[in-house]
């Protein structure tokens, strides 16, 4: 079943030297029960896809067009009261970017789960303390550790908190926007393992965004690749992977270490992302790209679908060859 | 035989905590955090040799020791040969030249009201090291050149926010290359950058080690791109060095139970590898009360007794491999 459709979705951000084509065209969709990581490198619209979806932008963000249909209703059309009581926390649920920082230093976790729950259902504060105390044991904190502080936890245990928080009112979908990227490799295996169990656990659908490819590879069973604003491969994680067909993907997939098997190679991408004022007109990547043609310098590539039907990639190179 | 570069004998650093004065009269020992304890190593000519840890562990503090940024509790430093550990203000300033420093953040490490050439060539003047203002234009544009900053007329008078990431980072390794060094101590110089940039900067610090035959320091909590960059590397915890060696030996086959969990906690850009998950429980420990014997036996799924009361040494297996543990793996 479908749970998140996002069709051709356009924002842009005002700035003083004019619009920022921050996200441009973009189109995925989510499964129930699906983990799509979203990657690419900084300032490649990944947050600002989460935040459309969520409705959060900043008031210099804009969306010209698209749908985002989630569970049926497009979300762009929902009011600003209905957004708040309906979607927001109670069906979609999110852990920030720096999550860590996000608690209150002077509440009690335990109280700030509570409010997240009583803020959004009407349910008596003691039912609402039971169920902050079955998140913290469900993200192996444990309820003992309701009355603490954040000061006296570790940024691990903050981090399980945030997701505890996350959780409070069973949404339906979380995105998660880099979780763990102030962690510590040990730590991030730990919160990502809990991620993963509580995935299982409870049929959760999840949007991860990171540009941690190494980390998506692990976690999540689609992927999309994001470069300047727009997805220019997405589909199966083990296929993309394995089979990489974007000039782009098979870069930066190949910039990742491996701390096993064979050392290969790193490879790496010279210039840097373009500047998303003035995008490169055709293909964005173009640039940047050891295989450019007249035609990408020229024509905006259409995202085709090949061999299996969930694998699309926005190259020339790709739809060339097709047709 | 040349001499050895750089080499630590036993080197240790404690920072007092503050307490009350209430405290101070009653305690008999004021706490310290034991940040670096009784370590040593070397670095050879023309090597890049990798401290791994996770945060906390002391590998910043072992590069600021090196540099004499900070001034050790005990054991000795040698630069080619000399001890350099308790050298004057002066004579400290002369042996600086040879030594320079890489920095994490290069959105940080810039002053934003500098530009290009007054950054690159501050230590010129600081160190007094050119005659004339075209010598000094010389070096910089040279220097530039060999960081691919071209045409270094294009970057000379931008500001650090006119330059992308990249950019920023080759700057502050151009800044630390001028003046000809001979060690080099980088503190995690590529976590900052993303990934499509972070290998080539990575491969620029790979070729400029081989092109000028300095010794290079590499702390970084990556040990998946250390394999890449280091020849040998030493893993760190709580302020130990627990396990030495050559980087590809290390890291295939560990001894140390630490190191294996940290290999086993690195993601893998491969959704079809299935691995042995190994995830260790709880947290570092606090390195002001560090565990009695093996600091690491409190997370160890390995520990016996003997691990509780004595510490292991740092013993060597031959083949410049070294580890610390009753129970090495594999063995």
């Amino acid at each position: 079943m479908e749970i998140l459709d996002v069709e051709n979705l356009k924002m842009y951000f005002l700035t003083l030297r004019g619009w920022v084509k921050a996200v441009d065209d973009v189109s995925f969709t989510l499964e129930k029960g699906d983990t799509l990581g979203l990657a690419g490198e900084s300032g490649c619209g990944k947050t600002s896809t989460a935040l459309c979806v969520l409705r959060l932008l900043p008031r210099n963000g804009k969306i010209f067009s698209g749908k985002i249909n989630f569970e049926g209703k497009d979300i762009l059309k929902l009011g600003e009261k209905e957004l708040r009581r309906e979607i927001r926390w109670k069906k979609i649920s999110t852990i920030f970017q720096g999550a860590m920082n996000a608690l209150h230093p002077t509440t009690k976790v335990g109280e700030q789960i509570i409010e997240s729950i009583t803020a959004h259902e009407n349910i008596s504060k003691k039912e609402a303390k039971k169920r902050a105390e079955s998140l913290l044991d469900l993200v192996g904190i444990g309820a003992s550790r309701i009355d603490r502080y954040p000061h006296e936890l570790s940024g691990g245990l903050k981090q399980r908190v945030i997701i505890a928080m996350s959780l409070a009112c069973n949404p339906d979908l979380v995105i998660a926007d880099e979780p763990t990227t102030a962690l510590d490799v040990i730590i991030e295996a730990q919160v990502l393992k809990v991620m993963k169990d509580l995935q299982h656990k409870l049929n959760l659908s999840m949007i991860l965004i990171s540009h941690d490819l190494s980390m998506i590879a692990e976690t999540c069973n689609k992927v999309a690749i994001m470069y300047a604003g727009k997805i220019v491969e997405q589909g199966d994680t083990a296929s993309l992977y394995k089979e990489p067909l974007h000039p782009y993907t098979q870069k930066l997939v190949s910039a990742f270490p491996s701390i096993i098997g064979p050392k290969t190679e790193l490879s790496s991408i010279h210039g840097f992302p373009p500047d998303l004022l003035n995008p490169p007109p055709g293909c964005r990547f173009h640039p940047r790209c050891d295989y450019a043609m007249d035609v990408c310098r020229k024509v905006e590539p259409p995202t085709v679908f090949v061999g299996n039907i969930n694998h699309g990639v926005a190259c020339h190179l790709i739809s060339g060859e097709k047709s | 035989m040349t001499e050895i570069p750089i080499k630590a004998e036993h080197l240790t650093k404690h920072f007092a905590i503050k307490t009350g004065f209430f405290k101070t009269l009653l305690s008999k020992e004021n706490p310290v955090v034991h940040a670096v304890d009784d370590i040593s190593f070397q670095i050879n000519g023309e090597e890049i040799f990798g401290l791994v840890g996770e945060s906390g562990c002391g590998k910043t503090t072992t590069g600021k020791l090196l540099l004499r940024l900070l001034q050790p509790t005990s054991g000795r430093i040698y630069f080619k040969g000399k001890d350099m550990t308790n050298l004057t203000d002066q004579e400290m300033r002369k042996t600086r030249q040879k030594i320079q420093v890489i920095f994490q953040d290069p959105y940080e490490s810039l002053n934003p009201r500098m530009s290009v050439y007054d950054i690159i060539s501050e230590p010129i003047h600081v160190q007094k090291a050119a005659r004339t203002l075209e010598e000094v234009k010389e070096r910089v544009t040279k220097v530039m050149e060999d960081m691919d900053l071209v045409p270094p007329e294009e970057f000379l008078y931008r500001f650090p926010h006119e330059l992308s990431g990249g950019q920023r980072q080759r700057v502050a390794i151009a800044r630390a290359f001028i003046l000809q060094p001979e060690f080099i101590v980088a503190d995690e110089p590529v976590s900052m950058l993303d990934a499509s940039i972070r290998s080539e900067v990575a491969k620029l610090i790979l070729s400029l080690v081989e092109k000028f035959h300095i010794s290079f320091l590499y702390i970084t909590h990556d040990i998946a791109l250390s394999r890449y960059m280091c020849n040998r590397i030493a893993v760190m915890y709580l302020g130990k060095i627990v396990e030495m060696g050559q980087t590809d030996d290390v890291i295939q086959h560990p001894f140390h139970p630490y190191t294996e969990a940290l290999i086993a906690a690195v993601p893998v850009p491969d959704p079809t590898v299935k691995r042995t998950e190994i995830v260790l429980k709880g947290e570092i420990p606090s390195a002001v009360n560090p565990p009695s014997g093996c600091r690491f036996h409190t997370r160890c799924m390995y520990a016996q007794d003997i691990c509780k009361k004595e510490e292991p040494k740092l013993v060597d297996s031959g083949k410049n491999r070294y580890f610390a543990c009753y129970f090495p793996l594999g063995k």
